[in-house]
């Protein structure tokens, strides 16, 4: 008797803890699916009746989502590349120098404020031309997505048996194509791991966009949050553009929850 | 020593080219932040050197000490309360139990989450007539909140949605140290009659010291650079109740274009900041030996 009632008071606490993070994304949901009169009634109407797609088909039809969308791809997709690009071979290099200096430099560039870097970079930008591009904003991106991938590589390379690179480098292989050919496939569950982490945290980035972004240029978060600003209370298609914005990264997180979890342990890594 | 040297030396060239994109993205933009602070600099017209005056301006600003105190108190809550319950939820999922897996990730998709969107939502929900916190307060009998609405409730408010956002991180971080805890000291324990509450005293809580270290730390710095829910949900409003050190640095440098004076609040936030973490790191290391 006492074992029941131990279990279920453990299976409350459970449910505690992951009801305000249940709640609010289904408090999201059942927003961007009712009517206006039934987002502002009181009290509160919780399961949408009639469902409604208005709100969604609403946000397609205007504010350019398609080309904010497209934004947030071309900038979350090219950030995360060439962080891969350069990241991959450098938390090689600092595994293997056991460079602990140089990754201590990164850490630095993690605890930074993201604000901190927008103002010598936006005039920066201003004074290359760069204004009205998307290159600020993938420039600036990579501010978050390189020490992400550095960082996590770095832990990944460090855990790797240095006998096959030996071997390779025995037999007259050049230290690139041990590289290459040995530790990369070997780290393939690393790179996985620090691409999903970036392009997250870079798709979620704010701050940069705010800044930097003009009216062609916007991210998906800048441009919602635009729609909050200019429209008071319209929370339909609101919640629908909000839902809309953290959908993939939701679904990712759903998909790749043990990549994620061994990532964000590995350093305790986060974006700006 | 020195073949090994050598043996590193050979490495440099995979670091060069990501050594590059820090100079050019990170340690460029802290030298150049140094130099326009000692500039009255305005965005898009004229500048003029100045020296230390902008410092000097700083430390007599009330608005700035504001900013700060806020800053202060904000991050004070905004660890807190993550830790304690970060601590609390990675006990529960340190368990065994069905569907451990997916109750974790459900845990951790605030953190996930795009903050501007989360921030949207709960924007509405803090609405004072028609948000859905205030009928849940009244159906418990509790008296209706302003939320963001009033100066005097508006930092515990916000302080309320990064402990919804960030408690995930704290979870994570000290489960792994959970994970990794020997089992000898609680089979001593258990046959020495200990309770459980006496072997998460003196066993578990001394052993998990350096993680909880490592998860005040990270809180502690991301506490502190909060911007991206502020700012959607306030823009530091009512009036400045809720202006902490990022937003005042927002606003004087992308509102009111004192880039230059802006310079000089991110070298002295940037300042404590470093001293901040250099401090913290010490005491891990003292937590370690």
């Amino acid at each position: 008797m006492r074992k029941l009632l131990g279990r279920i008071g453990f299976g409350l606490s459970v449910l505690v803890l992951i009801s305000p993070a249940i709640l609010v994304f289904l408090w999201m949901l059942s927003l961007s699916m009712k009517t206006e009169l039934d987002n502002t009634a009181f009290p509160p109407v919780f399961i949408p009746n009639p469902v409604t797609w208005s709100n969604y088909a609403e946000v397609f039809s205007r504010n350019d989502f398609f080309l904010y969308a497209w934004n947030s791809v071309v900038v979350s997709f090219s950030a995360t590349g060439i962080a891969l690009l350069l990241g991959v071979p450098a938390g090689y290099g600092i595994a293997k120098m056991r460079a602990i200096r140089l990754a201590g430099l990164i850490l630095i560039a993690r605890i930074t404020p993201g604000l901190s870097y927008l103002i010598p970079l936006f005039l920066l930008f201003q004074w290359l031309g760069l204004t009205g591009t998307l290159w600020p904003i993938i420039i600036t991106h990579l501010v978050i997505t390189l020490p992400i991938v550095v960082w996590v590589m770095i832990s990944f390379f460090e855990g790797l048996p240095a006998e096959l690179e030996e071997a390779a480098l025995v037999d007259g292989a050049t230290i690139w194509q041990a590289f290459r050919h040995v530790a990369m496939p070997l780290a393939r569950p690393g790179i996985t791991v620090a691409c999903i982490l970036s392009f997250i945290f870079s798709w979620n980035n704010f701050i940069f966009a705010v800044v930097l972004a003009g009216r062609e240029t916007r991210t998906l978060p800048v441009a919602v949050n635009n729609m909050l600003t200019f429209e008071q209370i319209s929370w339909g298609p609101l919640s629908a553009a909000a839902l809309l914005v953290t959908a993939p990264v939701l679904i990712l997180t759903l998909l790749a929850q043990k990549q994620i979890v061994a990532g964000l342990t590995a350093g305790g890594v986060k974006g700006a | 020593m020195t073949s090994r040297r050598n043996y590193a030396r050979r490495y440099v060239w995979f670091v060069v080219p990501a050594a590059f994109a820090v100079v050019a993205t990170i340690l460029f933009p802290w030298l150049f932040t140094i130099y326009v602070s000692a500039f009255d600099w305005r965005l898009g017209g004229a500048r003029e050197w100045v020296g230390f005056a902008n410092y000097t301006k700083l430390f007599t600003d009330e608005r700035f000490g504001w900013a700060m105190l806020r800053t202060l108190i904000y991050t004070a809550m905004a660890v807190v309360f993550p830790l304690i319950l970060g601590l609390a939820a990675a006990l529960v999922f340190n368990q065994k139990f069905p569907l451990r897996g997916l109750a974790r990730t459900v845990f951790i998709l605030p953190m996930m989450a795009t903050p501007v969107a989360v921030a949207l939502v709960w924007t509405m929900m803090f609405h004072p007539q028609l948000g859905v916190l205030n009928w849940l307060l009244a159906q418990v009998g509790i008296p209706p909140s302003m939320w963001v609405y009033s100066p005097d409730t508006v930092i515990p408010t916000l302080v309320v949605v990064e402990v919804w956002h960030w408690t995930p991180l704290v979870m994570l971080l000290i489960l792994g140290g959970l994970a990794s805890l020997p089992g000898d000291p609680y089979e001593a324990a258990k046959i020495d009659g200990a309770t459980p509450l006496q072997c998460f005293w003196h066993i578990t809580l001394p052993l998990l010291a350096p993680y909880i270290v490592v998860a005040l730390i990270i809180r502690t710095i991301d506490a502190l650079k909060a911007f991206d829910t502020i700012y959607v949900i306030t823009q530091g409003g009512p009036g400045s109740a809720s202006e902490t050190i990022n937003i005042f640095l927002y606003l004087q440098a992308f509102a009111f274009y004192n880039v230059g004076y802006a310079s000089a609040v991110v070298v002295v936030f940037f300042a404590i900041i470093l001293a901040l973490a250099a401090l913290l790191m010490w005491t891990r290391q003292r937590v370690r030996v």
